[in-house]
């Protein structure tokens, strides 16, 4: 076993930080490792089933993670584009699969298990592949995830009808015991209430219990044994594993475990779902490349051609922007893990030839390979789209530049960056933008705005919007790192660009500061004074009385984090700044009372 | 209609204000603006002032007299509402033919609005160039109404100065 372990972390090793070297992704890494290592390479491993089943559990932990993220009320908002989206893309792409089939030779029975099966796609890979890419948190990365969400469930009634499909076609076969329906029913809601039980009430005190004792390999046993233990009441009744592991991700996400679960479980999964893609690899059967490479193609290519045909049809209707339709087919192209449990099934069943179900796990195999390359091919293409584009737009820029002479950057065109622009754009100012959300920017365009996509702290980037030229920069962007980074480019490359920046919070200021930016808003901090004015006033206080008391919290807060810069960068003696601030703050205003009463004394006033 | 600009930064602490304003608030068609309540940022609403001027037969200027003038808010309230082409200037007499009443507190007595008192000139001298904004805007002057050591004057006296505040604003009531 430690023979096995020494070869496919080695294998890894070598195989994942090439591929990421010549930008093939981790993904495709792995399957490269898989191959050389499997049957049909250097044959280091031989079982690969076992390694296939045992790693499935990586994707189990990949759900349970993805579901810590979400949280349950997010869930809900979406649940139109998993049930609208999901079930376009199973029909069309499943519909379409089918009618390819039968094309094929396949009975229509067989046929339309095999289009269903072939339509859904690799979980583990389209969301490896997406956070690896960023691309989550974005509307084409919710869309694919609803439609991933949806296929997980369907996969389910699937998988279980196909024994009652066999009995249908292979008369003769008495094997098989098939509980009644409402039995299986039953059973199914019995491990979802137990799921939810077990999420929503045992876990978070339990948790707490193993929390308590304050031995960090405890707390990740339980985590391990809480995820292991669901999908084993899944996997018991018959239901997909990562589904149950899902909804528990989801029911504690909202818990104060959330985050010290994902850090104790995240390598596990890593580890876990790296197998099961070497496993992948592995698995692919160069024999039958070698007997009958023509039906191998033929099924690769007019597989994935229906399939990509359909999800960019699907993306069309659910609203997927233009740009990012073909980014959107090609993560959700390839066949999925769950293909090859259903043909495995549909073989037992005797729906499918054993011929046909090993050419069926081929294609799928082969085509998980191919979505790492049709990616490439993807950025390539568009990368060149962009160039073509972004000549054009540097040209009317220069144009531009002539009548204005003012000329400013924004970088981040979120909620921050957004208004300031507008300001500008509605005063007719000419700004560049950039921002890295390509959804974001698409919406942005229809609306006639020049934004640029792009990671603002990119040198190159910041060349081309003309930050050599330009007189500020607007540094509105939304996470600190980012921003910082910015800030230190910008001050190395174009010390004469003037910044004006936007702190998330205190720490980001005293950051911003010490890097010379000077002009700085936190910004939360005007919104929270007006409310405090709006509080002030709906007590009773004149309004313009309240501003006065605003105006002299606003200035005592800004000179006082000026003072303490140095103090608020040292930790320890950060709380006892915070603490004098208050005392001096309450002295302030003591004044000030005592200072309005004795000019506005209401015997002494008109 | 009448419409009051009302313009006291601290109005909980105003004493004559107060008691002038509470005296004529119920009258029929009438429209008060404090200022420096709806303002407070000195983000005057130019459009809704201009369009309350507009509906105005007479109007009200009652302030606190500040430093021999106006508060702060009521001249910024003439500098971006009273504008050229719209009250004075070509074009501008969207104000001509209203009426104004300036209704004044101050500080001071009387007396030391004198060439010998503290202020060293009469008062009079200090209306002047209220009532020329108004003139040049083509508005007629109505006599104006001031109360003097507004802070240590009786109850009675600031009674008595609502009373001839309000009996001023009847004349300009719609009759019920």
């Amino acid at each position: 076993m430690l023979n096995d372990a020494l070869i496919y972390l080695a294998a890894a090793v070598i195989c994942v930080p090439l591929a990421w070297h010549f930008k093939l992704g981790a993904v495709l890494g792995y399957l490269i490792a898989g191959i050389l290592i499997g049957p049909w390479g250097l044959n280091f491993v031989s079982d690969v089933e076992s390694i296939m089943h045992f790693s499935e559990f990586g994707v189990v932990l990949m759900l349970f993670v993805i579901g810590l993220e979400l949280e349950p009320k997010r869930l809900i908002e979406m649940h139109k584009s998993v049930f609208g989206g999901g079930a376009l893309q199973l029909g069309l792409t499943g519909a379409a699969l089918a009618l390819g089939a039968v094309a094929v030779g396949l009975d229509w029975t067989a046929a339309v298990v095999v289009g269903l099966a072939l339509a859904l796609s690799s979980t583990a890979i389209a969301i490896a592949t997406m956070k690896e890419r960023n691309l989550l948190t974005t509307p084409t990365g919710q869309s694919s995830f609803a439609v991933l969400l949806f296929q997980d469930i369907a996969a389910i009634p699937l998988l279980a009808i196909i024994p009652l499909l066999g009995v249908a076609v292979v008369t003769a076969s008495g094997a098989g015991f098939q509980a009644p329906g409402w039995m299986a029913v039953a059973k199914a809601l019995g491990a979802f209430a137990a799921v939810i039980i077990i999420g929503l009430y045992l876990t978070r005190p339990l948790l707490r219990l193993v929390a308590r004792t304050n031995l960090r390999e405890v707390f990740t046993a339980f985590a391990l044994l809480l995820v292991i233990g669901i999908a084993q009441i899944m996997s018991l009744v018959g239901l997909s594993m990562g589904l149950g592991a899902f909804i528990a991700g989801v029911l504690l996400a909202s818990s104060e475990y959330r985050h010290a679960l994902e850090t104790d479980i995240e390598p596990f999964k890593g580890l876990l779902l790296g197998l099961f893609f070497i496993s992948v690899g592995m698995a692919i059967d160069f024999g039958l490349l070698v007997s009958q490479p023509g039906t191998v193609a033929i099924l690769v290519v007019g597989f994935l051609t229906l399939k990509l045909a359909t999800l960019w049809l699907t993306a069309r209707i659910i609203g997927v922007s233009s740009r990012q339709r073909g980014l959107f087919a090609i993560l959700l192209s390839q066949g999925g893990e769950f293909g090859f449990v259903v043909f495995g099934a549909s073989r037992t069943a005797g729906v499918l030839t054993d011929e046909w179900a090993a050419l069926l796990n081929m294609t799928v195999a082969l085509s998980m390979t191919t979505t790492p390359l049709l990616l490439l091919a993807h950025d390539w293409w568009s990368a060149r789209i962009e160039c073509a584009g972004k000549g054009k737009e540097d040209a009317d820029e220069i144009d531009g530049l002539d009548e204005k002479e003012t000329r400013v950057i924004i970088a981040g065109f979120g909620r921050f960056g957004q208004i300031v622009g507008r300001l500008l754009f509605a005063n007719g100012i000419n700004a560049v933008v950039l921002d890295h959300d390509p959804d974001q920017i698409e919406l942005l365009r229809t609306f006639g705005y020049k934004v640029f996509y792009g990671d603002a702290s990119r040198l190159d980037l910041l060349h081309a919007a003309g930050a050599a030229q330009a007189t500020l920069i607007v540094n509105a962007i939304d996470n600190v790192e980012g921003s910082l980074l910015l800030t230190d480019i910008v001050r190395k490359n174009f010390p004469g660009l003037k910044m004006i920046a936007r702190a998330r919070n205190v720490m980001h200021y005293v950051e911003l500061r010490s890097r010379g930016v000077d002009l700085i808003e936190r910004e939360t901090f005007e919104a929270a004074l007006k409310a405090g004015r709006h509080t002030l006033e709906v007590l009773g206080i004149d309004r313009f009385r309240a501003r006065d008391m605003a105006n002299i919290f606003r200035r005592h807060n800004v000179r006082n984090l000026e003072a303490r810069i140095q103090v608020f960068k040292d930790e320890a003696s950060r709380a006892s700044a915070v603490k004098a601030g208050r005392d001096e703050l309450a002295a302030l205003f003591a004044r000030d009372r005592e200072q309005f009463e004795s000019e506005h004394s209401s015997d002494d006033w008109h | 209609m009448i419409l009051i600009i009302h313009a006291h930064p601290y109005p909980q602490r105003s004493r004559a204000s107060r008691a002038m304003l509470a005296a004529v608030r119920d009258l029929p068609g009438l429209e008060v603006h404090s200022l420096y309540d709806l303002y407070p940022d000195f983000d005057i609403d130019v459009v809704a002032e201009q369009a309350a001027l507009m509906r105005a037969d007479l109007v009200v200027w009652l302030h606190p007299i500040y430093w021999y003038s106006v508060p702060a808010m009521l001249k910024h309230w003439f500098d971006v509402v009273l504008l050229r082409g719209w009250a004075y200037g070509e074009g501008g007499d969207a104000l001509r033919g209203k009426h104004c009443l300036w209704v004044a507190t101050t500080g001071g007595q009387e007396s030391s609005f004198a060439e010998t008192g503290a202020h060293q000139l009469p008062f009079e001298e200090f209306e002047a160039p209220i009532r020329q904004t108004a003139k040049f805007c083509g508005m007629v002057w109505e006599p104006s109404l001031t109360l003097h050591g507004a802070h240590v004057v009786s109850e009675d006296e600031i009674v008595a100065a609502s009373i001839a505040f309000c009996d001023r604003l009847t004349v300009w009531s719609p009759r019920p």
